[in-house]
């Protein structure tokens, strides 16, 4: 283990892992030992290069892996066992393939001469995880060890990225075998697509100097394709209103004038409004979601609509576009930055006046006002005095629910891979394992959680984890003993029958947060919260744990209601 | 409307649980599909019948392109093109009169009687699927027993080829 030139060497399979994790570059894997990984626990015990970090569910590790990766360039890695081990991970692999996470999750197998026959702590995996991974293996000679792991990073990392599962049986970490890792990869059946098409791209410039209300609407792919930048040049260029999706909030700062917020069910009336009205719309890494779309028919009814995606399967899959552009985020805004130089034309000046006067007017109905003189406490309160006392420059995870819709509207995120939560899948439960996975990507970062009761608990073993690796995290459970979106769904449409959604027996998080060994601080009063946030923010080596009582009644808005068209929500 | 598209993949075990997944998975419609090796040991070559609005059958064939195992794919149906499909019939034909009928049947349709026993013959025949359709209608008066399609194969006619 010892050796570090690239000779060739005969080494185990439990070896040759540990060894191609180290020629990836990889320096942490999140896991969960058992039996049929224990010579890969072993292997990984020798040698110091790739840390381990144990998790206590292996749900969670495939979410602090997720949140890894989200928050920095690298793709995540988790270990799991076979059997149930492989089972608890597949809801997290399932998020990431929603969400487009590079992820390379190993699952340990029965051995080799054992498969199908019911053996103790024995699944298909290959089976089970299918179709919910971009591709997955099942390694049954140690002699394809090497190569399958490099292929699982080659895929998982390149194109549309996702997961990728390598099962791995007992037998195959035990044999042996000559160990060279191989530089490159070549794949006849994989070879994604980087530049788009220059005719493309220069109907797509046509098409956009034509607009006279133009909109900019812009996905997660730009923050996975790293565009950002590119994507912050092309629309200053322009002087066009942009709006981004719930995955892709950080890819345009939104402190800026041109940013007219999230778009979709709980996306802002300025947003939607400019969608609906819009004559050319610039899709870019964004997949016409259902909740962003409301109801398709009624979708984007006067655009002429261009989109750039990695994924040709995205393009023309819930809308029909007019001018598709297969590529890469990044090298395709260049092309188009480029494009529009060449072509020397100008957007049309009156129009564009004009499109933004009606969209300040849109703006001036501040679809995102509350009551701030409650004397309960508001949940939108909470997440901007956080922005504000961060600086807005924190990197933030959220759970699923009303939290996470008010995380998405009230902390303007300025930079990419600073939001991190689940949007395609909608996991509750994720946004703590995500905050390890950030911390730990980030050691010196401000990472705030922004929970609330009900999704907390769904992964709440990981506050041991946090003890244990010393995550700082800062959590801020918004509490309002309610499952919140499904009680403002009952409210609003099954006339307020609150069927099961109320949280009763809820633990003294106070005491919970104590126990695992943390800050516990519980806030029932608005002129406290600010307070109890600088105290959190302080305590920077400490995991704070703040219970906020919040409003019971607080909903959010605006909304687009199910079936409903963008220029039909409802409003405060 | 129907499109027979033709698959060149991975020979590698799971590959064609990934096709027949994709399609339960998105609620596809198969309406045959079948696979084998090719002349090159490492890739298998599948014929899929679907039918569809062009915008799914678009999406089909993007689907099916994503997956890693895939290689190259032909929609034949834009293409002119020959399709075939074999079928196998095993006929009882012990009444007074149906061993000549039947046979005579079978030649009309160009089919070959592969198995006679004093009981049974197994027919076989090739051709469109709408040929063996219509054979089998033929013989709805004689009681069959087993009838066994091997669903679509199809090819491009011409220079338009589906390889590596």
């Amino acid at each position: 283990m010892s050796e570090t030139s690239a000779s060739s060497t005969v080494l185990t399979g439990a070896e040759i892992f540990v060894r191609s994790l180290q020629a990836e570059g990889v320096d942490l894997v999140f896991g969960y030992p058992g039996g049929a990984v224990l010579h890969i626990y072993d292997a990984l015990y020798k040698q110091s290069q790739v840390s381990h970090v144990l998790v206590r569910h292996e749900q969670g590790g495939i979410h602090a892996a997720e949140g890894y990766a989200k928050s920095s360039d690298k793709p995540g890695v988790a270990l799991v066992t076979s059997g149930p081990g492989a089972t608890n991970a597949v809801t997290g692999i399932a998020d990431a393939y929603m969400d487009s996470v590079p992820l390379v999750v190993f699952t340990g197998q029965v051995p080799t001469s054992m498969i199908g026959n019911d053996a103790f702590q024995e699944v298909d995996t290959v089976g089970i995880t299918r179709p919910c991974v971009k591709h997955n293996f099942l390694v049954k000679d140690v002699k394809d060890l090497a190569t399958t792991i490099k292929k699982a990073f080659y895929i998982a990392t390149t194109g549309r990225p996702g997961p990728v599962v390598v099962d791995i049986p007992k037998d195959v970490t035990a044999d042996s075998c000559e160990f060279e890792y191989p530089e490159s990869i070549h794949m006849r059946s994989y070879n994604p697509k980087t530049r788009g098409h220059t005719g493309q791209i220069r109907r797509a410039i046509d098409l956009i100097l034509s607009a006279k209300q133009p909109m900019i609407y812009t996905g997660g792919g730009v923050i996975l394709g790293k565009g950002s930048e590119a994507l912050t040049e092309f629309t200053r260029k322009l002087g066009y209103p942009i709006t981004n999706t719930l995955m892709g909030l950080g890819a345009y700062p939104a402190s800026d004038e041109q940013f007219v917020g999230m778009l979709g069910m709980h996306g802002t009336y300025e947003a939607n409004m400019g969608m609906h009205h819009a004559d050319v719309l610039i899709a870019i890494g964004a997949r016409f979601d259902d909740r962003v779309t409301g109801n398709i028919e009624k979708f984007c009814p006067h655009a002429k609509i261009v989109h750039v995606d990695v994924d040709p399967a995205s393009i023309s899959k819930n809308v029909k576009v007019d001018v598709p552009i297969v590529g890469e985020v990044e090298p395709v805004l260049r092309e188009l930055i480029r494009a529009l130089d060449e072509n020397g034309g100008q957007p049309d000046a009156d129009a564009l006046k004009a499109w933004w006067d009606q969209i300040r007017e849109w703006r001036g109905q501040d679809c995102l006002k509350y009551d701030r003189d409650s004397e309960l406490i508001k949940p939108q309160f909470v997440v901007q005095k956080f922005w504000e006392l961060t600086g807005g420059d924190a990197f933030v995870t959220s759970d699923v629910g009303q939290h996470q819709m008010w995380a998405a509207q009230f902390y303007g995120f300025d930079k990419p891979n600073r939001w991190i939560n689940s949007g395609g899948l909608g996991t509750m439960g994720v946004g703590l394992p995500f905050a390890m996975g950030v911390q730990l990507a980030h050691p010196d970062a401000t990472v705030g959680c922004i929970t609330g009761e009900a999704s907390i608990q769904m992964c709440m073993q990981e506050l041991s984890t946090c003890y244990q690796y010393q995550l700082p995290l800062k959590i801020l459970n918004l509490n309002n003993r309610y499952m919140g979106m499904v009680r403002q769904w009952q409210e609003f449409f099954y006339q307020g029958r609150y069927a099961m959604s109320y949280m009763d027996a809820l633990p003294d998080f106070v005491k919970l947060a104590e126990a695992y060994g943390h800050v516990g601080i519980q806030v029932d009063k608005p002129g406290d919260v600010e307070g109890a946030l600088k105290e959190a923010l302080a305590q920077k080596d400490r995991l704070v744990f703040l219970d906020f009582i919040t409003d019971q009644s607080e909903n959010v808005y605006p909304m687009i209601p199910a079936g409903a068209g963008q220029n039909e929500m409802i409003l405060v | 409307m129907r499109h027979i598209i033709s698959v060149l993949l991975e020979n590698e075990s799971g590959a064609l649980s990934r096709v027949a997944g994709l399609f339960s998975a998105r609620g596809y419609n198969i309406e045959s599909l079948t696979v084998a090796p090719t002349d090159d040991p490492t890739l298998s070559r599948m014929t899929i019948v679907t039918s569809g609005s062009d915008e799914i059958v678009e999406q089909i064939t993007k689907q099916l392109n994503k997956l890693v195992d895939v290689i190259k794919l032909l929609d034949l149906t834009s293409y002119p093109h020959i399709e075939r499909e074999m079928a196998m019939v095993k006929v009882r034909v012990d009444e007074a009169g149906d061993r000549e009928e039947v046979k005579r049947l079978a030649d009309i349709f160009r089919g070959r009687i592969i198995d006679v026993t004093h009981k049974t013959y197994v027919i076989e025949i090739t051709g469109e699927g709408s040929k063996l359709d219509a054979f089998l209608q033929a013989l709805e008066p004689f009681p069959v027993q087993e009838v066994v399609r091997s669903g679509v194969m199809g090819i491009a006619r011409g220079d338009v080829a589906l390889q590596v």
